[in-house]
């Protein structure tokens, strides 16, 4: 173990403590590591961080409920401090959560704060999937990590969903209600299945126990090593940073671990639990007591799920009643399974295997550290765009009663256009945040060739008006010309010399992304753009769309 | 084309095309320089940075004390008002609690902790001669194992590891019974009485007024063993309508009584209760997802994602004017099955 060199002799306290440590597990070697390890720094950087620190809040205020939380369905009478319900027949689930709410000093804020914070994980998750997409931070080497980020997603999804059905009030049975109705439409075992989760006929008495061991030990369990392994390889990788001056693909430029980055991190923490102590406080969340306990019969009209499970429901309300079939005296409920599986189907589906995707349209397999912003990606963010506008869609029908009478439409006008939004919203918004992403790179390099617009109105000599464009700085002026701008890769024969059919689509493919592309300025074009303008000031130019090389 | 590359960020070359890369370029200016802060040039604003920090802590110390005084000052015990002053108390105690601290660090960071950016280079991910090692150590211990030599020893496990894990999946059956055919039956009988929900109080068909709905179950539901299962199917809604604007249909002349109709509350897309009814247009809508059925149609769909009308629950009256079902419904209720044909 020990080497050769002289003996170490601590000199101060802290020095002893930590040497009392390293002598008997090690230690020193990780704190060279981590010590002054660099986190490149941007706001975007947040969302996985908040999404981590909502999460080891619901660890925290979950394992407070857990201590008075009795997931029993056995029937019950109430006999708790709520008058409105004294004597009502529930069960002991719904009685213990009405119990925490009413007569556990701190248990409503706990209840209201384990709820706010799942909703900010799933939301925070999302968001910070969002970032990785649209910046390109899941091509090599972080594929892999972006598989276990979705995974995360679904456990996310799954961990909320669990929660949410716990308390057994009039809502959440419902919700259960109707996952037992979707389960039923699974061709062949559907009602196999949904016996053997219900333990017998819908609601049964096993259904919350069960959820409960799943909510409380499965999955938080699994969440966690999908975090652990998350981070690790966030450490293997070291993060992305955008490119700019002193930024390359070969280095990482940022605030060291301790103690700027670690502080800033650390603090951050504290302000999460902060915003959710506060919402907790004030904002009340699923006040199961107004719902009633759970009953086969009653439902209130105008209800909705948690928002993140609002897109499957959505999704099924959108579904016109067509599709069940009667094949050979056997039930087929296409009306059920199309919209309850297809769209998460394919949202999962493109999300699981995108870096691969985009990795063989581009042909790219460099290593990529530094990001890119989404304009100068544009086909990449346009998709990215068309899923948030489809996933919207649905996510807006969960809600289509709500608008309705909000808005005094009638409900079926609203769901028609949510219909034909479902196939024209991707579409449009494809189009739509690609031109967006196309202009502003325009914009881009005319700034970097032709300069800032002042707001400086000058007349010429010859009576002419010209705004006073300015040069940028150096940093700035960097930072809009150094961008990777990946080309069409035309079909490429393999080593027998035959173009495949696979690599013709993938030539296609390659075309739609980069045909349009708009190159970054040249230093020749620089050069030339500046030196024509003298004095360091340069005139507006609109002329120059014919200097854009187009292919 | 280009030669696959190492994706060693270390080796610039291109994979796709021969241009060389516009990152090489352009000149890089490198990182900008470090502008001071007004704490790092002036000791008075770092003093006063310091004071506002603890400033922020202190604010934290007053929050915990504001957690306390909602948990032990205020009593809740039967008063909802108090509840909600107590829960923001907490609220707003950890709140302060939490941000002052948050705040004060990160402020502390910001202002007195040095900002300079630090660069680091990037380390290959492996070892290119790790890589050969590992592949070659992979093959070796293939070879001594000698699975790929012995077929018989590599079929053999193989046929074992895919059958181990069946016990597995089979030790799970218990989880529930089979359903059998159980989603084909309700508690309604020849005769059972149609009764209010939740009271259980049996309906004159005499009380039952034309552009009424009324939430039914049948008698003996609460002195059933399986309540809630019993109840998740055969919950029912009654409605009376003019009997000419009902048209039923051949066999189902005699279902309802005097313009009196029952049907299956339970919604024939995923489920739930369709528990809203329209007097005027005679439509029920079922709340979850917008399924529509038309109760002069038999409960026809007409909007919404379900596909199967409603099913009817043939109903009379008895002897002392009592509505009471002619039998059970002649079809499963609810959700479609594939078993259900
Ligand atoms: C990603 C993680 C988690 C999510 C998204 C989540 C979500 C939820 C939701 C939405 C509820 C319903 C709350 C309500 O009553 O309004 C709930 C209830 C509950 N959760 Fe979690 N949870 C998570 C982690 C945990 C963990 C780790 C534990 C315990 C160790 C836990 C324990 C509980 C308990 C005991 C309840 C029932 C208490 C009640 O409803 O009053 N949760 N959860
Ligand atoms: S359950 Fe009635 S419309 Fe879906």
């Amino acid at each position: 173990m020990s080497t050769s060199t002289a003996q170490y002799e601590p000199k101060t306290r802290v020095g002893r403590i930590t040497n009392f440590v390293d002598q008997r597990v090690g230690g020193s070697g990780m704190v060279k590591e981590f010590g002054r390890k660099v986190f490149p720094d941007h706001w975007s950087f947040m969302f996985g961080e908040v999404a981590l620190y909502s999460f080891v809040i619901l660890l925290l205020t979950g394992t407070f409920l857990t201590f008075f939380f009795d997931p029993s369905m056995a029937e019950t009478h109430y006999d708790g401090s709520y008058v409105p319900l004294k004597g009502v027949e529930m069960s002991v689930a719904y009685a213990s959560a009405l119990d925490i709410s009413f007569d556990i000093r701190g248990g409503l804020f706990m209840r209201q704060m384990h709820h706010w914070a799942a909703l900010l994980f799933v939301a925070a998750v999302s968001v910070h999937m969002l970032r990785v997409f649209f910046t390109g931070a899941f091509r090599k080497p972080r594929e892999l990590n972006w598989v276990v980020g979705s995974v995360l997603l679904i456990l996310g999804l799954a961990e909320g969903f669990t929660g949410y059905s716990l308390p057994d009030d009039l809502l959440s049975g419902n919700g259960l209600r109707i996952i037992d109705g979707v389960i039923k439409a699974i061709p062949v075992v559907g009602s196999y299945i949904s016996f053997f989760l219900f333990g017998g006929e819908f609601p049964g008495t096993v259904i919350i126990p069960r959820l409960y061991v799943l909510h409380i030990l499965l999955i938080p369990a699994i969440i966690l090593l999908m975090i652990a392994i998350h981070l690790f390889m966030v450490v293997v990788h070291k993060h992305t940073q955008f490119p700019g001056p002193g930024r390359t693909n070969n280095n990482v430029v940022g605030f060291p671990v301790g103690p700027v980055y670690a502080a800033k991190a650390g603090g951050f923490f504290f302000i999460v639990f902060g915003v959710l102590a506060l919402m907790a406080g004030f904002f009340t969340i699923n006040p199961i007591w107004n719902y009633g306990p759970y009953d086969p019969s009653p439902i209130s009209a105008g209800t909705q799920p948690d928002w993140y499970i609002g897109w499957v429901d959505g999704a099924l309300r959108l579904m016109p009643g067509v599709g069940e079939f009667v094949i050979f005296g056997f039930t087929l409920s296409l009306n059920v399974l199309i919209p309850a599986l297809g769209p998460a189907l394919l949202l999962f589906t493109l999300m699981f295997t995108w870096p691969w995707l985009e990795a063989w349209v581009t042909k790219d397999k460099r290593e990529h550290h530094l990001l890119d912003r989404p304009r100068n990606a544009p086909t990449r963010t346009a998709i990215g765009v068309a899923g948030v506008v489809f996933y919207c869609v649905m996510w807006a029908a969960a809600s289509s009663d709500l608008i309705a009478t909000h808005f005094s439409l009638s409900l079926n006008d609203v769901t028609y256009w949510l219909r034909a939004l479902f196939f024209l919203g991707p579409i449009i918004g494809f189009l739509v945040a690609k031109r967006i992403a196309l202009a502003l790179q325009r914009k881009d390099r005319e700034i970097a060739l032709h300069g800032r617009e002042t707001g400086r109105i000058v007349r010429l000599p010859h009576g002419e008006f010209i705004e006073v464009h300015e040069p940028l700085d150096e940093y700035h002026q960097y930072k809009l010309v150094n961008y990777e701008s990946p080309e069409v890769v035309p079909p490429q024969p393999n080593a027998e010399g035959k173009i495949t059919t696979a690599e013709k689509a993938r030539g296609v493919l390659s075309r739609i992304f980069f045909e349009d592309r708009v190159a970054p300025p040249t230093p020749a074009e620089v050069e030339a753009a500046h030196s024509h303008g003298g004095h360091g000031e340069v005139e507006a130019e609109h002329e120059d769309q014919e200097s854009l090389p187009r292919q | 084309m280009a030669k696959r590359n190492s994706g060693n960020p270390n080796t610039p070359e291109r994979v796709t095309g021969d241009a060389p890369s516009q990152l090489e370029r352009h000149q890089d200016p490198g990182l900008p320089p470090h502008r001071p802060r007004l704490a790092d040039k002036d000791p008075k604003a770092a003093n006063r940075a310091e004071k506002q920090v603890s400033i922020l802590f202190i604010v934290s110390i007053i929050g915990t004390l504001v957690f306390f005084i909602g948990y032990f000052g205020v009593d809740i015990s039967n008063d909802v008002e108090a509840l909600r002053l107590q829960n923001m108390l907490l609220g707003l105690g950890t709140a302060f609690a939490m941000l002052g601290i948050g705040t004060g660090i990160v402020h502390w960071a910001k202002t007195l902790m040095p900002d300079h950016e630090v660069v680091e280079s990037r380390k290959p991910i492996t070892k290119e001669a790790d890589r050969a090692d590992a592949e070659r150590i992979v093959g070796d211990i293939l070879d001594e194992s000698g699975i790929k030599r012995r077929p018989l020893i590599r079929n053999t496990l193989l046929g074992a590891m895919v059958l181990a894990p069946l016990p597995a999946i089979a030790i799970f059956r218990d989880l529930g019974p089979l359903p059998g055919d159980k989603l084909s039956h309700t508690m309604w009988d020849e005769g059972v009485r149609l009764t209010l929900d939740p009271s259980g109080t049996p309906i004159r068909a005499a009380d039952v007024t034309i552009g009424s709905a009324v939430h039914v179950i049948p008698e003996g539901l609460k002195e059933a063993e399986h309540k809630l299962e019993e109840k998740a199917k055969a919950v029912v809604l009654l409605m009376r309508l003019n009997p000419e604007d009902l048209d039923p249909s051949e066999g189902r002349e005699d279902w309802g009584y005097e313009g009196i109709v029952a049907y299956s509350k339970i919604c024939t897309h995923v489920g739930c209760p369709v528990a809203l009814y329209e007097q005027q247009t005679h439509h029920l809508l079922c709340p979850c997802h917008q399924s529509t059925f038309d109760l002069t149609q038999e409960c026809k769909v007409i909007f919404g994602p379900a596909v199967r009308p409603l099913p009817q629950l043939p109903i009379t009256v008895n002897s002392e004017g009592y509505l009471v079902a002619q039998s059970d419904f002649h079809e499963p209720v609810g959700p479609s099955y594939w078993e259900r044909g």
